[in-house]
């Protein structure tokens, strides 16, 4: 737990940072100044406190906190009403793109820690995770930051299991 | 008339002044660290917020301090178009008056909330001048949450002073008028018999900071300045400056300045509250606008009151006391052991200092000079503690560091003088640029004043700014007071005219900030939560619009089937769940304003469309790399045809993947 700190913290700085110069920022130099960053971020994340593992993102989520063992389908109920407050402006639950991307297949291309701690809290792995810089190119909106709790942040995996045919 | 020959005289006396004092310029005031000490870099935050009364503008408006940079104008009193405060359907309730719906005020004062005399960071209390109102922001939003207006009423200017544990908010008309229940078409001349200057005390609620209208004191018809609560030894007790107590109605500056003294009027509050709970209070039908809003709904209601119980100061003997302060006193402050009550006579060449230990003690003995309209009048030697003498010309204002100091403004000879309260000595003097009025130490009103900055609000502003036509942008001054000597550190500029001002730490607020409201507590009756519930409905020739906003566009982006003639309402959820990410809206035509909607928020803008033709709508606030995306059109045919009410999302027959829906009527 104490490693995670002292991994978070500088990333979330320079989140910080690059997180303000993309509001005034329009579509064309934002690709580009985010290019540079995220290489920038890259390389002084792999050299102050160890790699990015893109395998679980940034955030508090692991495998010693979240257990996805079973399957729960009155979670992924609650969690399509928190989706369709709070996401489905932007992501339809099939494979079409919307302002971001559909949601049918990201539990078979992402885990779910990364999931989990992309939903919570967006920006500082919008700046280093490659999938998602790759991702931003296309969407060119930074997914907005809606405010999950624990509770709703789980419920909408479950949400997106079920999308991906989980019973 | 009389108010042009006012400021002709002032302005007259200040530009003489401004000949003999012109050498002190910019060059010799401010000394070489002054830029160090008022500079905060780039990303770094003030050490203090400064909330700066809007004079004219009606609005408040909050800096940081030492910067001296414009961090937020806070609408009260004033229709703002920026957000559409007091255009949108919501917050128009705020602005009803018994008198109708009122756009303006003249917004003087401003008090924080306080809990054993320091300062809470809770609320901030406003007064309206031209129509008597005060209003309470909460500091959690930096919003207008409750106005109420006053009854038996005009000029509400001794106002919204607190008492230490924000008991109560009072308010002193400025102008004396016949009470609400008298015939007030009365001859002018009849102003002695019929005309009566009345103090209202508002109770707030510890917990929700919710206003009401306790009581009112009817006390003789003079003009009611400025005020402040005792505390300490003196709480319990509030003070308030008058002048003409000459009861003159014309030509105030000379007719109203005939007497050597006028007054401080010594207000007793517990004893008030004694005769109130004994039912000794008259019961007056009037008529007084209470507009409430509600965080859960987003929405303020406005309900008109119909009652107010006043005492009676000549009737009731114990409550009000008159101190004789020369002469006509405009200050009135008290100092951080409530023991010391300083009166500034704006033509006074000497601050007199009351005390409070005297007072009660010239109370008891009964060492009275006589009465006025019923009121004892103490005698002026038996309350004195003492007179700075010579201190300047045109003492207004009082401010206090907590150590022992004073600090009054003087507006004739525009400058700053420090004196030391208990020696009455003048420690240090500094010219302001130029004819001060207000001044504010940071908690310089409370027990524990945070001392450290002194700002002085200016008058008049020649010479300091770039010119901008004829007229001049108003300022403000910061001193630094840490030491022996005050030091001018910094000019900036502010709305007109800035009267009291407020400054707290910014550790005692920052901290508390709404960053967004959640749209699962949203309770707004037209709330569209989530774009699966976005609609559009008619009712008769009303159309409500359930829309959505989020980065980046509308739910829906396009109605058509609206008619000349409908009343359309949209009702704009944000959807978003983040800080800082307001979304705007706005529509082409409309004789009203924007919205402007807080991330889970829901605004309603009415617009009335006049003609056929096809209005664009869109969001006005930058909101993503795609903002300039975030629009769409509303179809308006004429009236009587039969377009089909329906409306749309990403519906064009190229991205043809969502119905068009038929809007229900009802």
């Amino acid at each position: 737990m104490k490693n995670l700190k002292f991994l978070v913290l500088p990333m979330m700085a320079f989140a910080m940072v690059s997180c303000g110069n993309d509001k005034p920022a329009d579509a064309s130099a934002s690709t580009s100044s985010t290019e540079t960053s995220a290489a920038t971020t890259e390389t002084s994340a792999s050299s102050e406190s160890g790699q990015y593992d893109p395998k679980r993102g940034l955030g508090k989520y692991d495998e010693s906190n979240v257990d996805v063992s079973k399957f729960d389908a009155a979670m992924a109920a609650e969690g399509k009403k928190v989706a369709e407050v709070k996401c489905a402006s932007c992501h339809k639950p099939t494979e079409e793109k919307l302002v971001g991307p559909g949601w049918k297949g990201v539990t078979t291309r992402q885990t779910p820690h990364w999931i989990l701690n992309f939903i919570s809290n967006p920006d500082p792995m919008i700046n280093v995770d490659p999938e998602l810089q790759k991702q931003l190119e296309i969407c060119l909106v930074r997914m907005p930051n809606q405010g999950l709790n624990d509770t709703e942040a789980r419920q909408v995996l479950e949400y997106m299991r079920e999308i991906d045919g989980a019973k | 008339m009389k108010i042009i020959q006012l400021f002709g005289i002032s302005a007259f006396a200040s530009l003489a002044f401004l000949g003999s004092c012109k050498p002190k310029g910019t060059e010799t005031a401010v000394s070489g660290d002054a830029a160090e000490k008022v500079y905060v870099a780039p990303g770094k935050y003030d050490e203090v917020y400064n909330f700066v009364s809007g004079g004219f503008n009606g609005q408040m408006n909050v800096y940081g301090l030492p910067s001296g940079r414009l961090l937020k104008v806070v609408p009260i009193f004033s229709v703002n178009p920026e957000n559409g405060y007091g255009y949108s359907e919501e917050t128009k309730p705020m602005l009803e008056t018994s008198h109708g719906f009122i756009p303006w005020d003249d917004q003087h004062h401003l008090e924080l909330s306080q809990t054993n005399g320091e300062q809470d960071g809770r609320w901030i209390f406003a007064n309206a001048n031209n129509t008597p109102r005060v209003a309470r922001v909460n500091l959690k939003t930096f919003r207008t949450e409750e106005i109420i207006e006053l009854p038996n009423s005009a000029g509400n200017h001794s106002s919204p002073f607190i008492t230490e544990n924000t008991e109560y908010v009072v308010a002193g008309t400025r102008f004396a008028v016949p009470t609400d229940d008298m015939n007030g078409d009365v001859p002018i001349n009849s102003f002695k018999e019929n005309f009566k200057g009345v103090i209202s005390f508002i109770g707030v609620n510890k917990e929700t900071g919710d206003m009401n209208l306790s009581f009112q004191i009817e006390a003789p018809g003079v003009n009611f300045d400025l005020s402040h609560a005792g505390k300490g030894k003196s709480h319990g007790w509030f003070f308030f400056s008058c002048y003409n107590s000459e009861q003159a109605n014309t030509l105030l500056e000379v007719n109203a300045s005939q007497n050597d003294k006028d007054f401080i009027m010594a207000v007793n509050w517990k004893k008030a509250e004694e005769y109130l709970k004994a039912g000794k209070g008259r019961k007056v039908k009037t008529q007084y606008a209470h507009n409430k809003f509600d965080e859960s709904t987003q929405t303020a209601t406005s309900k008109m009151e119909q009652e107010v119980t006043v005492l009676s100061a000549k009737e009731l003997k114990d409550i009000c006391y008159f101190m004789p302060t020369p002469k006509s006193p405009h200050g009135c402050d008290v100092d951080p052991t409530g023991e010391y009550i300083v009166g500034s006579g704006k033509l006074a060449a000497l601050i007199p200092v009351h005390s409070f230990t005297k007072m009660l003690k010239a109370i008891e003995n009964k060492e009275f000079a006589g009465e006025y309209d019923g009121i004892p009048i103490l005698k002026y030697e038996s309350t004195l503690y003492g007179e700075v003498q010579k201190p300047g010309l045109g003492p207004l204002h009082t401010e206090f560091d907590g150590k022992g100091n004073a600090y009054t403004s003087f507006f004739v000879s525009s400058e700053v003088v420090k004196w030391d309260i208990k020696t009455l000595k003048v420690l240090d003097r500094q010219p302001t640029f130029y004819s001060v009025g207000h001044l504010m130490v940071v908690g310089g009103d409370t027990k524990k004043p945070y001392g450290k900055y002194l700002v002085a609000y200016n008058k008049i502003t020649k010479d300091r700014f770039l010119p901008t036509g004829p007229e001049l942008t108003q300022s403000a001054q910061l001193y630094d007071i840490s030491g022996d000597k005050m030091k001018l550190l910094l000019d900036f500029p502010t709305f007109g005219e800035p009267h009291y001002a407020q400054a707290v730490p910014a550790s005692l607020i920052k901290d508390n900030q709404v960053k967004f409201y959640n749209i699962a507590d949203n309770k707004h009756p037209y709330a569209t939560k989530g774009e699966a519930e976005s609609k559009v409905v008619r009712q008769g020739n009303k159309v409500h619009v359930y829309m959505t906003s989020i980065r980046s566009h509308f739910a829906p982006d396009n109605i058509e089937g609206i008619k000349v003639g409908d009343e359309v309402y949209f009702h704009v959820t944000n959807l978003e769940q983040d800080w800082d990410v307001p979304h705007g809206f706005a529509i082409k035509g409309n004789q009203n304003a924007e919205l402007l909607i807080m991330p889970g928020e829901t605004c309603t803008l009415k617009w009335v469309p006049k003609k056929p033709g096809m209005w664009p709508m869109y969001c006005t606030d930058f909101c993503s790399a795609l903002h300039q995306e975030m629009q769409g059109y509303v179809r308006v045919s004429p009236a009587g045809s039969n377009v089909p009410l329906t409306y749309s999302l990403n519906n064009k027959a190229d991205n043809a993947k969502s119905p068009v829906k038929t809007a229900v009527t009802k």
